[in-house]
């Protein structure tokens, strides 16, 4: 029924994080599903927040709760304060130069398409290129297909190997003088590839084109310092940090955002507004029409303080030595098939079971009361790539111990045994 | 495990690792597509009718366990059947798996279709389970646009 070692529980490594304290602070881990402990290896699509992060939005919603940037009240003065303070806990998060390059979004998809919509429309014309991966999820390949439509520009798609590696010879062949954007993952969600991003901001700037970073999955697992990779846009979500879903950043280059045109219009994005012609606020409001999502933003804040406070190269250090752990463990599992196996990766592992749906594994697994995340994680054209029509994902966060890739591999070979 | 084996019972594992009428049926007169792009279940519907009987019935198809299991068990269940009777025989399945009729499962008509009761647990596998009624339906409507349970 069990490998053996069972009920030998493998060391929790004893790095700088101590994961049963930090434990604690998140309570949606603190329950049973199905009868059993949770284990949450689901982080990919979200992560669970810690109590600091519940509490600012509580905080926020029982004490300051009120508009930002009009009123003269107190309570005003606070939310604005509060929401500010966030603004320059991300700036600092991301190493970026100024809080004028900190745009607070919904998440990272309407990052992309605050880019695709405001310097897309503005500087990409027909004939023009935009430069992806294959490796992209559907928010970072879908607003650029509506751009081309609208323009006659053409997507264009750097290929990867059968590893999971993007081809960097092939990228670099398809820059181009009609090559208006590159925009491309930093952490690939499907396959855990890290991107070797320096290498291609350097190789893109040779040729003066500008490039977008999608670092919805990025953000958790490694550091990010905007100036030392000099990208010119980064985005990423909250939610997948600790944070509340619903904020998002984009950061991009002052430089940038004060040239492109406002993405949306509306209140507190414009200094004043005649019927005969409106000026635009100044950076970063230019771009955040309307009532912004003031308390998802601060709890972004304390998300950030949070994980900041940990230490990033502590989290990374601790989540590489689960992903080798996981990895060494399910590679014994018969028939097993990794897909992903970059040398670069992190948190992440993508799998397919010979004979077994992974829709199916999903819901044996959640019968033991392990969350992972089963299907094309909208990544189609990976799928297609790698020739499966779904994976079963499992992806860590700082939370995650070695026993939970112990209970993991239990049922997975639970999941053999039904299916014999 | 006792709740899974309700879900995975030995019938259904049987269907999905060597499904029955599998293939492609030549002088099919009625063909029909599903497909939850979501999930990426697939089912092909292909009938041979005689007058407004199921002479045929043939499906081709990949995705999870249940869906392919329940196609498999499809074809057996309503070969030979008018419309009419395959028709009433989705609305009792669709009953067994919704719950809304307590006493579907021992509705005779279904055989052994009762072990799909299983799936009544697992809310967010009825799609998968249907998937091939659904697409038989459309087979019979001569319906030419994919059909979807998601």
């Amino acid at each position: 029924m069990s490998p053996a070692g069972d009920s030998v529980c493998s060391p929790i490594p004893s790095r700088a994080l101590d994961v049963e304290r930090i434990r604690e602070d998140f309570p949606a881990l603190r329950q049973q599903v199905n009868g059993r402990p949770l284990v949450y290896l689901d982080n990919a699509a979200t992560t669970q927040k810690p109590r600091p992060v519940l509490d600012a939005l509580r905080r926020f919603y029982e004490e300051d709760c009120s508009n930002v940037h009009r009123g003269v009240h107190t309570l005003s003065q606070r939310a604005t304060e509060a929401y500010e303070r966030a603004r320059e806990l991300v700036r600092r998060f991301l190493n970026a130069r100024s809080e004028e390059e900190i745009i607070f979004v919904r998440g990272t998809t309407e990052a992309i398409n605050l880019v695709a919509h405001s310097f897309g429309r503005q500087r990409v014309r027909a004939g023009d290129e935009i430069l992806i991966s294959a490796m992209e999820h559907h928010s970072n390949i879908v607003p650029w297909q509506i751009l081309c439509e609208e323009t006659g520009a053409r997507l264009r798609v750097a290929p990867i190997n059968e590893e999971g590696e993007l081809l960097l010879e092939e990228f670099e062949r398809l820059l181009s003088a009609r090559t208006r954007l590159v925009a491309i993952t930093h952490l690939s969600n499907a396959l855990g590839t890290i991107v070797p991003v320096r290498e291609i901001v350097r190789l893109a700037h040779e040729r003066g084109i500008p490039v977008l970073l999608d670092g919805a999955q990025a953000v958790a697992h490694l550091r990010v310092d905007v100036q030392e990779l000099d990208c010119d846009f980064y985005a990423f979500s909250g939610h997948k940090l600790y944070g509340p879903t619903g904020i998002g950043v984009l950061y991009g280059k002052a430089e940038w955002l004060e040239a492109m045109p406002p993405y949306q219009g509306g209140g507190d994005m414009i200094s004043s507004v005649t019927f005969e012609k409106t000026i635009y606020n100044r950076l970063p409001y230019k771009f955040e029409a309307g009532t912004p999502h003031i308390a998802g933003a601060i709890g972004l804040g304390a998300a950030i303080e949070y994980v900041t406070a940990l230490g990033l190269e502590a989290i990374a250090a601790h989540e590489r030595d689960l992903l080798a752990y996981a990895t060494e463990a399910i590679s014994g599992i018969p028939g097993l098939r990794l897909i992903g196996t970059a040398r670069e990766k992190a948190s992440i592992l993508s799998f397919t079971l010979e004979g077994v749906h992974p829709h199916d594994i999903g819901t044996i697994l959640d019968q033991e009361g392990i969350a992972i995340r089963a299907g094309h994680h909208c990544a189609q054209p990976v799928m297609e790539r790698f020739g499966v029509p779904a994976t079963a994902r499992v992806s860590f966060a700082l939370y995650n111990t070695r026993a939970e890739v112990d209970a993991l591999v239990r049922a997975l070979e639970k999941v053999r045994e039904v299916f014999g | 495990m006792t709740d899974l084996r309700d879900l995975y019972q030995e019938v259904l594992l049987d269907h999905s690792k060597r499904p029955r009428n599998f293939g492609v049926l030549d002088d099919a007169d009625h063909t029909a597509v599903g497909h939850n792009p979501l999930c990426g279940d697939k089912v092909v519907i292909y009938l041979r009718m005689e007058g407004d009987r199921i002479a045929e019935i043939r499906f081709q198809g990949q995705g999870c366990a249940v869906s392919q299991a329940s196609a498999s068990m499809m074809t057996e269940s309503v070969k030979g059947k008018t419309r009419a009777e395959a028709e009433a025989l989705f609305e009792r399945f669709h009953e067994l798996l919704t719950g809304k009729e307590p006493d579907a499962a021992e509705a005779p008509e279904l055989g052994k279709l009762t072990i799909f009761a299983g799936v009544r647990k697992y809310p967010v596998r009825v799609k998968c389970a249907t998937l091939a009624w659904h697409t038989l339906r459309a087979a019979l409507e001569q319906k030419t646009e994919t059909v979807s349970t998601e």
